[in-house]
C-alpha cells in the first residue's frame, strides 16, 4: 500500500510539473515569436512579462462556459478530458535522468506511440460533438492527416530503436553514450529531419495545420469551446508538443547525456535544454512557413516521407546487421 | 490490488460492449468501442503482455478512426432511414437463440480446465519477436504475401480508369 | 541474435511457383503493350502449368516444413493438381472474355494466381493459423475479382456482399480457432489429434468446433451459410464465378477434410451427426430452389450448393472410401463446372453476357458444337453414365452405404433425380424452343475453345476409365485418414 502511495505522489508531482512547464512554454513561444517579428512580446505582467501565463490561465478559468444547444452533450463535454489524458499519460514513460522517471517500461517507445495515437479520439469527439460544420470538417481533416502521418512517425522513431536494439528509453539513451544517434552519418540526420517533420504533422502545427486553418475553418475543432474546456484543450496540445520534444531529445540527441551528466541534476538540465531546443525548432518553423494544401500534405506523407523513412529504416537495419548487432 | 483492477476493468469492458450494441448512434457506438478496446488493452497489461497491449492500442486506434469516418460518410448519423423491420418475425428467434448461447457460455466458464500453457517467456517484445521469426516464421511470411495481394486488390478497385 | 530456423522450401514448391509467377506478372504489367494483356495470360498459364508439373513430380515424396505447419503429402498434391486445372481453365476462358468486356488489367491474372496459391496452401496447411491465413489470401483476392467490373451495379453488390459476409464468416472461423486453441492448447493439427481423441471433450472444444464449421460452411457455401452464393455468382465476372465455384470450393473442402477427417477424427461422434444434417439441408435446398431460377448463373449457384451437399455425404461417410470419393468428385466437378461456366463465358447477346435461359433457345441450331458441349456438361452435372459426374456420385453414395448411412444415400439419390429437371430444362430450351428475339451468340475464341475441349475431355476420360484416378485419390487420402 505504501508503494502505491509513493507512486501516486510521484505521478502527482509529475502532473504538476507538466502543467507548470506547459504554462511557461507558452510564454517562451510568444517571446520567441515576438523576437522573430521584431517585437518584444508580453512585457507588462510581472518582470519581463513573467506572470503573463498565470494571468492568461486565470482569465480562461473565469470565462463563461458555453455549450451549443445542438451539441452532442456527452461527447462535447467529455472531449477535452479525453483529449488531455493521452497527452499527459505519455509523460509517464519519459525518463528525465537515469532512474528519474515514473516508469521506464521495456516497451517505452511503443507505449509513447500507442498512447499518443489515442489523442485523435478526443479531437474527433470535440469536432463531432460541437455539431458545427467547421469543427466537423476540421476533425475529418485531422483523421486524414493522422492516418497519413502515423506511419512515417513510427518508422522514424524506429530508427533509434533499431540502432539501440531496445524499445526502452533508458537503454536507447545508454546506447548513445559514445555518439548521439543524430551524429550517425546520413541515417542519423535524415532520420532526425523525418522525425521532426512527422512530429509537426502529428501535432498539427504549421505548415500542417489545415485542421484549424483560421482563414477557412475559424479555429477548427475547438471553435465552440470556451473557458476551462478551451484551456484544457490548449493544455493537452502543448503537453503533446513538449512530450514530442522530449522524445526527440531522447531518441536522437542523447537524452540527459552531456558533460557532467553523472550528477542527476545536471543530467536533467541537459535533457531539458535539448528538449527546449527541439521545441524552439518547431516554433521557428511555425513562424516562418506557410500552410500547405490538403493534397500537398497527403502527397508529402505518402509519396515522400513514407518511402524515405522506410528506406532509412532498411538501411539502418542492414547497417546494424553488418556491424554484427545493435547497441553501443 | 490486481483483482480489484481486473473487476473494475472487466465491468467497464462489459458495460462499454453493451453500450456499443445498444446505442443507435454509430458515433456513440464507435466511442464505446474505443473504451472497450482500451479496457482489453489494460487487461493484457495486467497479464504481463505489455507489447500486445501497446499493439492493441496502436492498431485499433487507427482502425477506430477509419470507422468514425466510415460511419459519418456512409451512415450519416442521426438521419438513419429506419422503417419497420421487414423481418420482424425473425426477431422472435433472438430470445431462444440468445438464451442457448448464454447457456453454452455458462458451461464454458464453469469447468476450469483450460489447458493453454502459460506463455514461455512473458509477453515482452523480445520473446514475441523470437517466436515470430522461429516457430511462426511461415505464418509471418504468409502474412506479407496476404498484405501484398490485398494492396494490389485495393489498387484494382480504387483506380480510376481513363475510358 | 535469433538463430535462423530450419526452412524447407521443398514443402512449398508448387505454391512458390505460383507466387513467383504472380509477382512476375505484376512486374511485366509495367511494360507495354498497355491495351492488351494476352501475353500476361500466357505467362500466368505457363506458371500454372509449371506448378502442375512441380506437383506431379513431387508425387509420393512427402515433405514437411516450418515445424510441421506445412505438409506436402499426396493428399495436398492431389488437391494442388485439381486447383491447377481449375486455374488453367479459368485463365484460358478469361482471355477473350475480358477483351470482350473491355476490362483488361494485368492485376487480374496476378490476383488469380495469388488466390490460387492461397488455395494450395489451404490444402497443405497443417496448423489452424496457416489455414486461416491461406483462406484469407484466397478470399481477399476473390472479393476483389468479384467486383472487377466496377461500372456494373450487380458487380458492386456481389463484391460488397461477398466481402462483408466473408469477413463475418472469417471472424466465426477465427473465434472457433481461438476456442479450439483454448481447449486443446495448440493450433497444430498433430497436437489437436491427441486432445480431440480423449473420451470426454470439453464444451469449450465443442463450441470451437461448431464455430469453425460455420466458417468453413460459408466458404464451401453449405446451407444455411449459402446466402451469398447466388448473388455473388450472378454479379461476379463469369470467369471469376468459375474460379469461386471450382478452386475455392476445392480448397475449402481440402482444409475441412484435413481438419475433420485428420485432426478431429477422434471427435467424429460430435461432428458426424451435424454434418449429416447439414448435408441433407444443403443438397435439398440447393436443388429445390434451383428449379425456380431463370438466370443460368443463379441456377448454377444453387446447383453448386447442391453438389456441396453431395460431397458432404462423403465427409459423413469418412474413411478412405469416403475421403477418396470426395477427392475424385472434386476433380470431376472442377472440369464439369468449368466447362458449364465456360460456355456461358463465351456466349453473348448484343455485347452483353447471355445469362437468361431464354437466350439459349435455339442454340442447338445456331451453334451445334457449343450446344453439344453444354449438353455434355449438364448431363455430367445430372450424373448420367458414362460421364464423370455419374462415377463421382456413385463413389460418394457408395461410400455412404458402405459405412451404414443408407438413408443419407437414399436422400442424395432422390435429390439427384430432382436436379435432373432443371438441368434438362436448359437442354430443352437449346434444342426445342425457338428464340423470341435474337439469342445468344458464340464469341469466337481459340483459348476458350481449348478450355472447353480440355474440360470435355476430362469429363469423358474420368467417366470412361475412372479406376486409375479413383485409386490415386484413395491412396492420396491414406495418410490423412490412417
Amino acid at each position: 500500500m505504501e508503494h502505491l502511495a509513493l507512486d501516486a505522489l510521484a505521478a502527482f508531482i509529475l502532473l504538476n510539473a507538466v502543467i507548470g512547464m506547459v504554462t511557461y512554454v507558452t510564454l517562451l513561444e510568444r517571446k520567441f515569436a515576438a523576437r522573430m517579428q521584431s517585437r518584444i512580446g508580453p512585457y507588462r505582467v510581472g518582470p519581463h512579462g513573467l506572470l503573463q501565463p498565470i494571468a492568461d490561465a486565470l482569465k480562461l478559468m473565469m470565462k463563461e462556459d458555453i455549450v451549443p444547444r445542438a451539441a452532442d452533450r456527452w461527447v462535447y463535454n467529455l472531449a477535452p478530458i479525453v483529449f488531455l489524458i493521452p497527452c499527459v499519460l505519455i509523460f509517464a514513460t519519459i525518463p528525465f535522468a537515469p532512474r528519474l522517471g515514473l516508469a521506464d517500461l521495456n516497451i517505452g517507445v511503443l507505449f509513447f506511440l500507442a498512447v499518443s495515437s489515442l489523442e485523435i479520439v478526443g479531437l474527433f469527439m470535440g469536432g463531432w460533438g460541437s455539431n458545427n460544420k467547421y469543427a466537423l470538417l476540421s476533425a475529418m481533416r485531422a483523421v486524414n492527416q493522422i492516418i497519413s502521418y502515423d506511419l512515417p512517425f513510427v518508422f522514424a522513431a524506429l530508427i533509434p530503436v533499431v540502432l539501440a536494439g531496445s524499445l526502452q528509453m533508458s537503454a536507447i539513451v545508454a546506447a548513445q553514450q559514445g555518439l548521439w544517434f543524430v551524429a550517425y552519418p546520413v541515417i542519423g540526420q535524415l532520420g532526425f529531419v523525418a522525425f521532426l517533420v512527422a512530429t509537426l504533422a502529428a501535432e498539427n502545427r504549421v505548415p500542417f495545420d489545415i485542421l484549424e486553418a483560421e482563414s477557412e475553418l475559424v479555429a477548427g475543432f475547438r471553435v465552440e469551446y470556451s473557458g476551462m474546456k478551451f484551456a484544457i484543450i490548449q493544455l493537452g496540445e502543448y503537453a503533446h508538443m513538449i512530450a514530442s520534444s522530449f522524445l526527440g531529445a531522447l531518441l536522437f540527441l542523447g537524452g540527459w547525456l552531456g558533460p557532467g551528466s553523472d550528477i542527476p541534476a545536471i543530467g536533467v538540465l541537459w535533457f531539458l535544454l535539448k528538449a527546449m531546443l527541439v521545441f524552439l525548432v518547431v516554433t521557428w518553423v511555425r513562424w516562418s512557413f506557410v500552410r500547405i494544401r490538403v493534397d500537398q500534405i497527403l502527397a508529402v506523407s505518402w509519396k515522400l516521407l513514407l518511402p524515405a523513412t522506410l528506406g532509412l529504416l532498411l538501411v539502418t537495419a542492414f547497417w546494424v546487421a553488418l556491424r554484427g548487432g545493435a547497441g553501443a | 490490488m490486481a483483482t480489484v483492477t481486473f473487476f473494475v476493468v472487466a465491468v467497464l469492458a462489459v458495460a462499454s460492449a453493451l453500450g456499443l450494441i445498444l446505442k443507435r448512434n454509430p458515433i456513440h457506438g464507435a466511442l464505446f468501442l474505443v473504451i472497450n478496446l482500451a479496457c482489453v488493452a489494460v487487461l493484457y497489461l495486467s497479464l504481463g503482455a505489455e507489447f500486445l497491449a501497446a499493439a492493441q492500442v496502436i492498431v485499433y486506434a487507427g482502425a477506430i478512426m477509419v470507422l468514425f469516418v466510415f460511419a459519418i460518410m456512409v451512415l450519416i448519423p442521426g438521419k438513419e432511414e429506419t422503417g419497420p423491420d421487414p423481418r420482424r418475425a425473425v426477431r422472435l428467434l433472438a430470445l431462444p437463440v440468445g438464451a442457448l448461447l448464454f447457456v453454452q457460455l455458462a458451461m464454458i466458464v464453469r469447468p476450469r480446465d483450460a489447458r493453454v500453457p502459460p506463455p514461455p517467456a512473458g509477453g515482452s517484445a523480445e520473446s514475441l519477436g523470437t517466436l515470430l521469426f522461429t516457430d511462426y516464421l511461415f505464418p509471418f511470411e504468409l502474412t506479407s504475401v496476404l498484405l501484398l495481394a490485398a494492396m494490389v486488390g485495393v489498387l484494382v478497385l480504387a483506380r480510376r480508369r481513363p475510358s | 541474435m535469433i538463430p535462423a530456423p530450419p526452412v524447407n522450401l521443398a514443402a512449398l514448391a508448387p505454391t512458390l511457383v505460383l507466387l513467383a509467377t504472380a509477382v512476375l506478372v505484376l512486374l511485366l504489367d509495367l511494360f507495354p503493350p498497355r491495351n492488351d494483356k494476352t501475353h500476361l495470360a500466357v505467362v500466368s498459364l505457363a506458371g500454372v502449368i509449371g506448378a502442375l508439373l512441380t506437383a506431379l513430380t513431387r508425387w509420393g515424396r512427402d515433405q514437411r516444413g516450418f515445424r510441421d505447419m506445412v505438409v506436402l503429402d499426396n493428399y495436398a498434391l492431389f488437391i494442388d493438381v485439381v486447383i491447377c486445372y481449375a486455374v488453367a481453365l479459368v485463365i484460358l476462358l478469361s482471355i477473350d472474355y475480358l477483351r470482350r468486356e473491355g476490362v483488361q488489367t494485368g492485376e487480374y491474372y496476378a490476383l488469380v494466381l495469388f488466390s490460387a496459391s492461397g488455395m494450395m496452401l489451404m490444402a497443405s496447411a497443417n496448423d489452424l493459423v496457416v489455414v486461416f491465413l491461406a483462406l484469407e489470401l484466397m478470399s481477399l483476392c476473390l472479393y476483389v475479382l468479384a467486383g472487377l467490373f466496377k461500372q456494373r451495379l450487380d458487380a458492386g453488390e456481389a463484391s460488397l456482399k461477398y466481402f462483408l459476409l466473408g469477413a463475418f464468416a472469417s471472424s466465426f472461423l477465427l473465434y472457433g480457432i481461438a476456442l479450439t486453441y483454448g481447449a486443446t492448447g495448440s493450433t497444430s493439427f498433430e497436437r489437436i489429434v491427441a486432445a480431440a481423441s480423449g473420451p470426454d471433450r470439453s464444451v469449450l472444444f465443442l463450441v470451437g468446433l461448431a464455430l469453425m464449421l460455420v466458417g468453413f460452411g460459408f466458404k464451401i457455401s453449405a446451407a444455411p451459410f449459402h446466402m451469398w452464393a447466388p448473388d455473388v455468382y450472378q454479379g461476379a465476372p463469369t470467369s471469376v464465378t468459375t474460379l469461386i465455384a471450382t478452386g475455392s470450393k476445392a480448397a475449402g473442402f481440402a482444409a475441412l477434410m484435413r481438419l475433420l477427417l485428420g485432426a478431429l477424427r477422434g471427435a467424429q461422434p460430435d461432428w458426424g451427426p451435424l454434418m449429416w444434417g447439414l448435408a441433407v439441408v444443403t443438397m435439398t435446398l440447393g436443388n429445390v430452389v434451383a428449379i425456380a431460377q431463370s438466370n443460368l448463373k443463379r441456377m448454377l449457384a444453387y446447383s453448386s450448393i447442391a453438389h456441396v451437399g453431395y460431397m458432404m455425404v462423403g465427409l459423413v461417410a469418412g474413411g478412405t472410401s469416403g475421403a477418396g470419393a470426395i477427392l475424385y468428385y472434386l476433380f470431376a466437378y472442377t472440369f464439369t463446372v468449368a466447362g458449364t461456366f465456360g460456355v456461358l463465358t463465351l456466349c453473348a447477346r448484343a455485347g452483353e453476357e447471355a445469362v437468361e435461359v431464354e437466350e439459349y433457345a435455339g442454340l442447338g441450331r445456331r451453334h451445334p458444337l457449343l450446344a453439344g458441349m453444354l449438353t455434355l456438361f449438364l448431363l455430367s452435372l445430372i450424373g448420367i453414365p458414362p460421364l464423370a459426374g455419374f462415377v463421382g456420385k456413385f463413389y460418394l453414395f457408395g461410400a455412404a452405404v458402405q459405412h451404414g448411412y443408407l438413408w443419407l444415400a437414399v436422400i442424395a439419390v432422390l435429390n439427384s433425380a430432382i436436379a435432373a429437371y432443371y438441368y434438362l430444362r436448359v437442354v430443352v430450351f437449346m434444342y426445342m424452343r425457338e428464340p423470341e428475339a435474337a439469342g445468344a451468340q458464340w464469341t469466337p475464341s481459340f483459348a476458350g475453345g481449348v478450355a472447353l475441349a480440355v474440360a470435355a475431355a476430362g469429363i469423358v476420360i474420368l467417366g470412361v476409365m475412372p479406376a486409375p484416378f479413383a485409386d490415386l485419390a484413395q491412396s492420396a487420402v491414406a495418410t490423412l485418414v490412417r
